[in-house]
């Protein structure tokens, strides 16, 4: 599977620093870049999954704690926010129906994660909940805040859960490589059923467990294909594609009487 | 070989699908059936979305029954007028049938409604042929002549009023019980994909004493538009007829349903509806165990705001 590949274009920043009096006195502080070299991809219908590369730079790190590895950088690539239904399905009579249900708005169709390290050993798990970082922390809002704690925990969990299962959450801890004291590469998975339209890439860096800066670019996802086409049709034009439909149906059996005419 | 399906959005086998068409065809062919009621459930076993198996089910039909209607045009057997009234009803049922449909799929009822559906329907209608077909076989197999019910007998639906004229089907009824059957197998052609056929031809023949020789192509004239316009309700209001994977269907169905037509031939009536009640039991059965059965998963993710 060839790699997506997208380019980030270091910005030398010393030339700015001789323009900028104010920055001279304060020491020089860490900040993060990402870019990417496209602003859309375009993914057939039979795309089985691939991995993003997305690579970035550190701005003035301190040598001492990048030679200690104290650096840690996490990327998401994050999919369009839609609401969900959450059902839960129980016994009733012996048959198995959906009974209960939480709605929860604006979550992510899908949240690739790429870390340099597991994400505990990066920072506190506060911290993450604060910055509603990583599948697990991600905040997710229900529309009815009224109801059970409990209930909505447990549908929260089984939502991040059936996410997972089906691969649109992924965390691909070891997927953020340091290539020098300020490039870094990151590889996040694209999951086969990777929704269309636009999805962020955010990147989070930490210096010795504590948050410093945050940057973000836009990636755009589209389908393309004869599939794609015939989708887009029944979705623009459905009144004509449902014509189009019965029309086919009945030259299909026209087509079959006379190919194997008995009567 | 596998497609992706654009509107279901899976990857399927093109073979299994052809397959599945020509092996349905086989056997409407085989017993006049029209095959909606085999091929939705048969799709959803195929993990097809029970919304997208329905709607692509409907579509499908559309395809064998006006295969069979134009040879039943050619040699007369088809009264127009009764047709129409079925038709008329037909619309008013679908239309009820296609809002009920979005309504349970919004409430995430609508699998569970379906399969409950199809167990009811099935059962019942695969039980009675089963029961009836077996006394049949049986009372033949003693050498006693079969008891015919005495024709022109006539019953409660024979006294409703507003009767109209049918010249070809020779009759003269209320069309109450005709606009009412229809509309009734309109709401189960959008609700379950099917055409009707295997409830429309015994109510015409028992319920409105329908002479046989025109019941078929009637009721496959009637199921060719009702099929027609609940495709295209679903296709407006749901976007859920897959015409990649009902092409596949139709062309392995109008194949398999020569070679279905031929083995019939050769087979006893009783024995054939024997066969295709046990065939109805089979699937009722199998969609029942799947409503005890534990699921694997308890959760279930489904987009909010179909409204």
């Amino acid at each position: 599977m060839a790699g997506l590949r997208a380019f980030a274009a270091a910005v030398p920043l010393s030339m700015l620093f001789a323009l900028s009096p104010a920055m001279a006195q304060t020491p020089p502080t860490e900040s993060i870049q990402i870019g990417l070299s496209t602003d859309a991809i375009s993914i057939t219908a039979g795309f089985s999954g691939a991995d993003l590369t997305i690579f970035g730079s550190l701005e003035n790190p301190d040598p001492l704690i990048a030679r200690q590895g104290r650096y840690d950088v996490v990327v998401v690539l994050e999919g369009p926010p839609r609401p969900v239904v959450v059902r839960r399905k129980d016994r009733v009579l012996g048959v198995w129906i959906n009974l209960d249900s939480e709605t929860f708005e604006n979550v992510p169709v899908s949240y690739s994660v790429a870390t340099t390290r597991p994400l505990q050993d990066i920072a506190e798990p506060a911290k993450y909940k604060q910055l509603s970082l990583g599948a697990q922390n991600l905040y997710l809002k229900p529309a009815d805040e009224t109801g059970s704690p409990a209930t909505i925990e447990e549908f929260t969990a089984a939502l991040r859960e059936r996410k997972a299962a089906t691969g649109l959450y992924s965390e691909n801890v070891g997927g953020v490589q340091f290539l020098s004291q300020n490039l870094f590469r990151a590889t996040v998975r694209l999951a086969p059923n990777v929704p269309v339209g636009t999805h962020k890439a955010r990147a989070f860096l930490f210096k010795s467990g504590m948050f410093v800066k945050e940057s973000s670019a836009q990636l755009e996802i589209r389908k393309s294909g004869f599939e794609q086409s015939v989708f887009r049709v029944a979705h623009d034009y459905s009144f004509l594609y449902g014509v189009f439909a019965i029309s086919l149906a009945m030259l299909t059996g026209w087509l079959g009487r006379i190919i194997f005419r008995k009567d | 070989m596998g497609i992706y399906l654009p509107i279901a959005e899976i990857s399927v086998n093109v073979f299994v699908l052809l397959a599945m068409g020509a092996a349905v065809g086989f056997l409407s062919g085989m017993f006049g059936v029209g095959g909606g009621f085999l091929i939705t459930p048969l799709l959803i076993f195929y993990n097809i979305p029970p919304a997208i198996a329905v709607a692509t089910g409907a579509n499908q039909v559309i395809a064998s029954s006006f295969s069979g209607a134009l040879s039943h045009f050619k040699r007369g057997t088809l009264d127009f007028k009764l047709g129409g009234v079925l038709l008329a009803g037909g619309i008013v049922g679908s239309t009820a049938g296609i809002y009920v449909f979005a309504l349970l799929r919004r409430l995430g009822q609508l699998d569970l409604f379906i399969s409950l559906l199809y167990v009811v329907l099935l059962g019942t209608v695969g039980g009675l042929m089963l029961v009836e077909s077996l006394n049949a076989l049986r009372a033949s197999r003693s050498g006693a002549a079969p008891v015919l019910k005495k024709s022109g007998q006539h019953n409660w639906i024979h006294r409703l009023p507003f009767k109209m004229r049918f010249r070809a089907s020779k009759l003269f009824v209320s069309v109450i019980p005709v606009l009412g059957l229809g509309a009734g197998i309109g709401f189960l052609s959008s609700i379950m994909g099917v055409g009707g056929g295997f409830i429309m031809v015994p109510a015409l023949i028992y319920l409105l004493k329908v002479p046989t020789n025109v019941v078929i192509g009637t009721s496959l004239f009637q199921i060719i538009f009702t099929s027609a316009y609940t495709t295209l309700v679903h296709a407006t209001t749901n976007q859920t007829v897959d015409v990649i994977l009902a092409f596949l269907l139709m062309a392995g169905g109008v194949a398999g349903a020569q070679y279905g037509a031929k083995a019939g031939q050769r087979l006893r009536g009783e024995q054939l509806r024997a066969l295709l009640a046990m065939l109805v039991l089979a699937v009722a059965i199998r969609l029942a165990v799947d409503l005890f059965v534990t699921p694997p998963n308890l959760y279930s993710l489904s987009a909010a705001g179909l409204n």
